[in-house]
């Protein structure tokens, strides 16, 4: 049975109380999206697309949903201090699904940015949520459909016209609750024309033992020579299951980056999906896994060119190790109205242990012959000769594995354009290769013994 | 210098849009009595078909399965094709040519048949006499005349139609039919399996290698039938073979089905070399008519070192779809997989291979050149498989796509699943269209637009026409220059 029935169920009778909970410019798109979820079932596996994500087992499970917002002591104190060392951000926290701005966030803002709830957000600028609400994330995805039904709360984030914001924002998604819990957690932000901003989000769990569910669904909104950097850092745990959809739209002349890494993490999928509407449109899309033990990761990119002279490049790295499945769809496609578009993709990967698995699919859908696409793909091992090398130079075997693994993944950690993250991001990654536990060490106290080292088998 | 560019570039797209435009050269229909059954698919249209033939009770009850399995059973649509809703109650499943006194020399054989065959460029008397290859010609299904078959029979080859090899080998034919491709694989391998006509059969002793190239003809030719053949190969250990299929089918305005199954059976250290040249009726330049091809192709590298290779030059069909793999089960097998598939005006293709690694050591090379034109869809999805206990293999894809109008795509849709961490597997791909450098350092040494188009054109397709036999690759030039007309310098 399709598990999307619970949730329909879970919402036909308590439609009031979510709608009290949350805000009318949210609420609006609720009975559509409920409808739309009854017309369209959750992707079974095997599907186009879900050849190897089960989102009927992820979703199956009888997680409870806070639609009465009962305040969850979170012990948020603990996660205050996931500050990137050297980085100054402005920081909101979300507690399951519910923002927290913290200490004299606003205060610190300039003006005309809004950094707030969306819940919030709604009530106070009605107009201007209703009309970027939805309007990237189409119900049609039933995934799409579930989180707009369910979402009460979330961030709501806009960078006015012209506005260069000087510090990133930082938004850190953590779960902390007594029982199993689906959160659904909605993002929308709105770069307004020629505005910068850069946005980092990482995603934790606070209790390890305990089994966690998030559907977020991030609507990125970007207006004529807009740029943003969107970065995001998975660090959650082996019970955490997240189903994760990025929805951009692009006009002309703006430029988007995303990053996303996925260092630790239960049962993942992450969604991409960018339409470039204007011209001259720059997007950037690069993706880290390091995947151990029985984590799953699938990461799905749709790049559609809808817009003429515009240039997108996707890199993503995979090394999977213990018993990890790892997966990789990517998708080009460039419309008939889309020609001088320069498009690539590559996708490499490195299957660490005999039990890893790795599925990629990379896809060119073109309809123009003035365009220049390629995507490559690649599975395979260290190079032999490099690790050989490196031992005739009296370097221990282990170690050389773990040099070249990070080598592997440089080129992604290059991509990040921010200095205290980067760096941050290369020593996650040096200790998770040597099987150290890869958080950011200020951040979760309760939970050490998790991460083991992708190459033990 | 302004108007100059613009003007040379008007007659660079005029002459781009000749070369791809070009009617169906072979569109003639031979008038031939043909016996025709009733349109429609029953239980009974299948125990007709197996009586025509005068099949035994194994035959029968394998296609009677298949049928019954096919009721269950809905047409594929995954694929990235439009494909019209097909009637296929509205299908005769059976045309024989009408059998007169078997011929015993090539002076029986009808003469028009003989000039269908002179038409298409294969005079089966130059042939024999010159090529030294063996002709298996199946019109309409039904095998019509065999040539070399003594030489080859000194040698214990069996190459025959497959009807024949029901009544004189039927031990072999049932212990290798449906077990690569079951009646119970797809939509179309179902349907097959339960009205197929007729197709070749083809054994190769343990060590013998065949001295000739096996070449069969397909052509669809009374109008409203569709054509179910069904081909088996088996070469036993340490056997070669390289097996030739070329197909045409005149002009009918109707479109037509054509739902092919090949099965390859490859032993111990043997070799076999597919080839095949598809050029049936494609529809005219409004996308009308032209014949549906959907064909199952599957190999078994069953023997250790085995090797299996697949050379498609693929121009015809109003819709292609169409996969042929193999299945590296020995310890060492080799699969090769070489395409060039053109599309023009409103054809279709979703073609491609499967490379499915379950041996160690295996190895598999996919090179595919897809090149469209017109209003045409062009697709590659492949599949490259490497199984948990697959140590050690390898795999190198490479699928470049041409474009040559502004109205067609290309596209591409490789599944890599690697299970094993000792494998190696790459893909490459890239899409564009012909570079104007290119085209302009070649008028610059006085290399005529036209000539150009068909230069760059054979160059990109060459890795793979350098993979045909050679009597083949000069009939799969002549194909490109046809399809591409005027292209070739």
């Amino acid at each position: 049975m399709n598990s999307k029935h619970q949730y329909i169920d879970l919402y036909r009778t308590n439609a009031e109380a979510i709608d009290s909970g949350s805000a009318p410019a949210l609420n609006r798109l609720r009975p559509q999206a409920a409808a739309a979820l009854e017309a369209t079932d959750f992707p079974v596996r095997g599907a186009e697309g879900y050849e190897r994500t089960d989102v009927n087992a992820m979703f199956g499970p009888d997680y409870g949903v806070n639609i009465h917002r009962l305040d969850i002591p979170a012990d948020i104190a603990a996660s205050w201090r996931c500050d990137v060392p050297n980085m100054s951000t402005l920081l909101g926290v979300v507690a399951n699904d519910a923002f927290i701005p913290s200490a004299s966030l606003e205060s610190r803002l300039p003006e005309g940015v809004i950094f707030t709830s969306l819940r919030r957000a709604a009530l106070e600028y009605p107009e201007l949520v209703a009309n970027a609400y939805g309007s990237t994330a189409p119900l049609t995805d039933s995934m799409v459909a579930l989180n707009t039904m369910l979402a009460q709360d979330g961030v709501f984030i806009r960078i006015p016209r012209g506005c260069r914001m000087s510090r990133p924002l930082q938004l850190v998604n953590i779960f902390s609750a007594p029982t199993p819990m689906l959160a659904p957690r909605r993002v929308l932000v709105v770069m307004e024309e020629g505005s910068e901003a850069q946005l980092l989000v990482c995603d934790h769990t606070q209790d390890c033992n305990r089994s966690y569910l998030s559907s977020e669904v991030v609507e990125i909104i970007m207006g004529e020579n807009a740029r943003l950097d969107y970065y995001c850092i998975e660090e959650s745990s082996a019970m955490t299951s997240r189903h994760s959809q990025l929805f951009a739209r692009q006009e002309s002349g703006s430029v988007l980056m995303v990053n996303s890494s996925t260092l630790t993490a239960g049962n993942t999928r992450n969604d991409f999906t960018v339409t470039v509407n204007g011209k001259g449109c720059d997007t950037r899309l690069s993706g880290m896994v390091i995947a151990s033990d029985g984590m799953h990761v699938d990461n799905s990119v749709n790049m559609l060119h809808l817009a003429p002279k515009c240039h997108s490049d996707q890199l993503f790295k995979y090394v999977a190790g213990g018993k990890a499945s790892c997966a990789f769809q990517g998708r080009i496609l460039v419309s008939e109205e889309a020609p001088f578009t320069d498009a690539y993709q590559t996708c490499r990967s490195v299957l660490a242990s005999p039990e890893a698995r790795m599925h990629a699919k990379p896809q060119l859908e073109i309809y123009n012959d003035e365009v220049k696409c390629s995507h490559g793909a690649t599975t395979g091992q260290l190079d032999a000769d490099a690790l050989f090398y490196m031992r005739t130079r009296g370097i221990p075997e282990a170690e050389a594995r773990t040099m070249l693994m990070q080598a592997f993944m440089a080129d992604v950690i290059e991509t990040v354009r921010m200095d205290g993250l980067r760096d941050r991001l290369r020593h996650l990654v040096e200790k998770r290769f040597a099987g150290k536990d890869a958080s950011c060490s200020e951040c979760h106290a309760s939970c050490r013994e998790r991460h083991t080292d992708p190459n033990n088998d | 210098m302004d108007t100059n560019d613009k003007e040379i570039k008007s007659t660079d797209s005029n002459i781009i849009d000749e070369v791809t435009r070009g009617d169906y050269k072979y569109g003639f229909t031979t008038d031939i009595d043909t016996d025709i059954i009733e349109k429609g698919l029953t239980e009974d249209t299948v125990r007709h078909i197996s009586a025509m033939k005068g099949e035994p009770e194994w035959l029968l009850d394998f296609r009677l399965k298949a049928f019954r399995h096919w009721l269950t059973l809905t047409p594929p649509r995954w694929a990235h094709l439009d494909i019209p809703e097909i009637d296929f109650q509205a299908i005769s499943y059976y045309a024989a040519p009408r059998k007169k006194e078997g011929p015993k020399s090539l002076d029986e054989v009808d003469p028009e048949l003989l000039d269908t065959f002179n038409k298409l460029g294969i005079p089966l008397e130059e042939q024999k006499a010159l090529s030294g290859m063996a002709v298996d010609a199946v019109m309409d299904s039904v095998s019509v005349k065999t040539t070399h078959r003594e030489k080859l029979a000194e040698l214990g080859v069996i190459f025959c139609s497959i009807s024949e090899a029901v009544k004189d080998y039927p031990d072999l034919v049932r212990k290798y039919l449906g077990k690569v491709v079951s009646y119970r694989d797809n939509f179309y391998a179902a349907l097959n399996s339960a009205v197929f006509s007729d197709g070749s059969f083809v054994y190769i002793p343990k060590g013998v290698r065949c001295p000739m190239e096996l070449s069969t003809y397909f052509r669809i030719n009374a109008a409203g039938t569709g054509q179910f053949e069904r081909t088996l190969i088996v070469a036993d250990d340490d056997a070669y073979v390289s097996y030739l299929e070329g197909c045409t089918a005149p002009m009918r305005d109707e479109n037509q089905l054509h739902a092919a199954i090949v099965e390859i059976i490859v032993e111990d250290r043997a070799e076999v070399k597919y080839s095949t040249v598809q050029n049936w009726y494609a529809g005219d330049a409004k996308g009308r008519g032209g014949v549906y091809n959907f064909v199952t192709k599957r190999g078994l590298c069953r023997g250790d070192f085995s090797k299996l290779s697949w050379t498609q030059v693929e121009t015809g069909s109003a819709i292609t779809w169409k996969y042929p793999s193999c299945v590296l089960a020995g310890e060492g097998a080799t699969g090769e997989f070489y395409s060039v598939a053109v599309t023009r005006n409103y054809q279709q293709a979703d073609t491609g291979t499967k490379m499915i690694h379950l041996g160690r050591n295996t190895r598999s090379t996919i090179v595919s050149k897809g090149i469209s034109a017109g209003h045409s869809q062009n697709s590659y999805r492949g599949l490259v498989k490497v199984a948990p206990n697959a140590d050690g293999c390898r795999n190198y894809t490479q699928c470049d796509s041409l474009l040559l109008s502004q109205h067609c795509g290309a596209h591409t849709f490789p599944y890599i699943d690697v299970m094993n961490d000792t494998a190696v597997v790459e893909h490459e791909a890239t899409t564009s269209k012909i570079s104007e450098d290119q085209l302009f350092y070649c008028n610059q040494r006085g290399i005529p637009t036209e000539e150009a188009v068909g230069l760059i054109v054979n160059g990109y397709a060459k890795e793979v026409m350098n993979k045909l036999p050679m009597e083949f690759a000069v009939e799969a030039q002549r194909l490109l220059a046809v399809t591409l007309e005027g292209s070739v310098g």
